[in-house]
């Protein structure tokens, strides 16, 4: 078995013995989204424009929630130490590790996300729209908040450290993922937004793990 | 001709006393520019026909925002070379440029919310330039942010290479993302690239104005970094020399 | 489950040469030589904060040293980075135990984080070996601090590999244990390999060639 293959599995294994972690950020991500009709007030005309970007604001939330648990754990019990002496590549290793993450945070973001754009009165094509969005988004949020993640390895105040590096930076996805719905309610096609979140992604996928594994040596030189 | 061994000024030891000596030139400079720019800008250049005296803020608020971008290109750049070719000068430079940066980025969306209420009535709009800025200033806290967090001088320079270099290629894709939000949400209501065919002398102004910038800046940053030198290097033996010299 | 054979060659040599550390302002240890060839046992001594742990990771690659290199066969190991990792465990403080996982598939995944091979049957060999024949299928968090070291060190009973970096292995271990490991450490000794460790305790290894690593100035 593949070291990517292994640590797959082991993260998933890991997220599966601890899946109330996993189920916090839903449910963290479902009262957020809940609190905006209670903030704005339950006017349908008013919600259904502003629905696909509250989800995605939550979902950036949420996906930064569940960042801290990416390296931190393993850098507290050693394991970090040896996957960053496995004779395999470093990004490869990161790439297992933010797969397990997406898979265990980034897919129920999207199958809750329909549920929750419907609460806001999203219909058809929207909602399918966002949920597409969000899986395409997602791991671009698991990618660059690797990097914050693996910078910010066990400083003080890092949980928040992270937040104020990894926001910013995640705006062109809220952007495109929340664009994207508008773009169908206003009946002009989604079809832009998406191939630039794919874009974007594909991009990500290919520059990030790179960066990640040298925060990951910096921060445990 | 001599030939100059230039690396040797990208020791710490030998590149400190020629910022000192250096710094106080650029402040003169400075100075003496800002003087000009301002009294172009304020005395010479003739009221916009439609936008009246409040305009003249322009020859701030421009010059701040170009120096904003440019400066963050320009810390990104030395902290790459210091992350890639482990120069710790390089490193101290990008350490020293980002407080500058952030308070150009601070200046530029400070005077463009100033000119925006005589011009828009309102304090902010959310102009896809002005957007871009304010998240500027976000990378720039969060450069600040995680070196201050870490305690090791070396993994602070190394982290926050890292970080600038990811936010530099983010940049670009950032402006064009909210530059088309913009397009999108707001259409043309807005728009601050069509201004008025502008006066050649108010173009002086500004150009006097952002050279006046540019050498503020290097004054600045060559004492900040002399004191980032200084502190890094307190047990440095070449510094105790140099302090002995001077008592 | 008997120690494999491990390869003696002209390549079992590691030889530090003028290793610095400096650990934020602090200078931890300067000009540090030393050559340690296969079958030697080396301990790493000094007082807290000597700098022993931050010189077995400098080895090891996790860290940079401020100076010098770190030669693996006589080339720098950062140079030939993947061969050298190829023939090194590094166990540090903190085991690399996972709480939620049972010690097997604790075994199992480290050993393929390291690209080693592993059967089930031989991670649980080893686990006996190790006197947690009993606990192969119970979640590692209830079991004690001496006995999740046991797992982590079960791995050394796996182990092809020529170079060993150990971090107070010896940390939690009830004599019987410890005698286990020493000889483990015997055996791989007699077999050609190379074993840095340090420890605070006063532990009998059976080794041909045994020396000692001062750090922290004393002679």
């Amino acid at each position: 078995m593949s070291m990517f293959q292994a640590l797959l599995r082991r993260d998933l294994l890991l997220v599966y013995r601890r899946r109330a972690d996993a189920i916090t950020v839903l449910v963290f991500f479902s009262i957020v989204v809940s609190l905006f009709p209670l903030g704005v007030g339950a006017d349908p005309t008013l919600l259904r424009p502003i629905g696909a970007g509250v989800v995605w604001v939550a979902a950036l939330l949420s996906s930064l929630l569940s960042l801290q648990r990416l390296f931190a754990a393993d850098h507290a019990d050693g394991t970090l130490e040896q996957i960053l002496l496995s004779p395999q590549p470093l990004p490869l290793a990161v790439l297992a590790k933010v797969l397990a993450h997406w898979i265990a945070t980034g897919i129920p973001l999207a199958l809750v996300a329909p549920l929750l754009g419907m609460q806001f009165g999203l219909t058809g094509d929207a909602l399918l729209v966002l949920t597409g969005g969000v899986l395409l988004g997602t791991p671009i949020l698991s990618l660059v908040g690797a990097v914050g993640a693996a910078l910010t390895l066990g400083l003080r105040g890092g949980n928040l450290l992270v937040a104020l590096l990894i926001l910013p930076l995640n705006i062109p996805v809220l952007i495109l993922g929340a664009g994207a719905v508008d773009a169908t309610q206003s009946g002009l096609g989604a079809e832009a937004h998406l191939s630039l979140l794919a874009a974007l992604l594909i991009a990500t996928l290919l520059g990030t793990p790179f960066a990640v594994a040298a925060a990951l040596r910096i921060s445990l030189d | 001709m001599a030939k100059i061994n230039w690396f040797k000024y990208a020791a710490p030891a030998t590149f400190y006393p020629l910022a000192g000596r250096l710094y106080p030139w650029f402040y003169g400079l400075a100075l003496v520019l800002g003087v000009i720019g301002l009294y172009i800008g304020f005395f010479v250049a003739p009221t916009d026909f439609q936008q009246g005296e409040a305009y003249r803020i322009i020859f701030i608020h421009v010059p701040a925002a170009w120096m904003s971008m440019f400066l963050y290109l320009v810390m990104a750049g030395y902290a790459g070379i210091g992350l890639v070719f482990n120069t710790r000068l390089s490193s101290m430079m990008a350490r020293a440029i980002a407080p500058t940066g952030a308070l150009f980025t601070f200046l530029a969306l400070w005077t463009g919310s100033m000119w925006g209420r005589p011009m828009w009535g309102t304090y902010w709009v959310w102009d896809a330039r002005l957007t871009s800025e304010l998240i500027l200033l976000f990378l720039y806290i969060g450069f600040m942010a995680l070196q201050a967090a870490i305690d090791d001088p070396r993994r602070g320079d190394r982290a926050g290479g890292v970080l600038a270099l990811v936010g530099a290629i983010n940049v670009p894709i950032i402006y064009f993302s909210v530059k088309w939000w913009n397009t999108l949400h707001q259409g043309s209501s807005i728009n601050l690239t069509k201004a008025p065919s502008m006066a050649a002398i108010m173009l002086w102004g500004m150009l006097v104005m952002a050279l006046c910038f540019w050498m503020y800046s290097i004054a600045v940053i060559l004492s900040r970094v002399q004191c980032v030198i200084a502190e890094r290097e307190k047990r440095a033996a070449w510094l105790q020399e140099l302090a002995s010299e001077v008592s | 489950m008997s120690q494999q054979h491990v390869t003696t060659t002209a390549d079992t040599t590691l030889e530090l040469r003028g290793l610095a550390c400096v650990r934020g302002e602090r200078r931890l240890f300067a000009g540090l030589q030393a050559t340690v060839v296969g079958g030697e046992l080396m301990r790493v001594r000094g007082d807290n904060g000597a700098g022993k742990t931050s010189l077995l990771r400098l080895i090891a690659g996790l860290a940079e040293p401020a100076l010098g290199q770190v030669l693996w066969a006589g080339e720098d190991s950062r140079r030939v980075r993947e061969p050298f990792q190829r023939a090194l465990v590094y166990l540090g403080h903190a085991s690399g135990i996972k709480d939620e996982l049972d010690p097997v598939e604790n075994l199992l995944a480290a050993s393929a984080l390291a690209d080693e091979g592993l059967s089930r049957e031989a991670a649980c060999d080893a686990l006996r070996a190790m006197g947690l024949g009993e606990r192969l299928a119970l979640e590692c968090k209830v079991l004690s601090a001496g006995q999740r070291r046991r797992v982590a060190l079960a791995r050394l009973l796996l182990t092809r590999r020529r170079l060993w970096l150990l971090d107070e292995p010896f940390n939690a271990l009830d004599p019987q244990a410890v005698q286990h490991l020493a000889g483990a450490i015997g055996r791989h000794l007699a077999a050609g390999g190379i074993c840095l460790y340090t420890t605070h305790q006063a532990v009998d290894i059976p080794a041909d060639k045994a020396r000692d690593l001062f750090l922290g100035g004393r002679a």
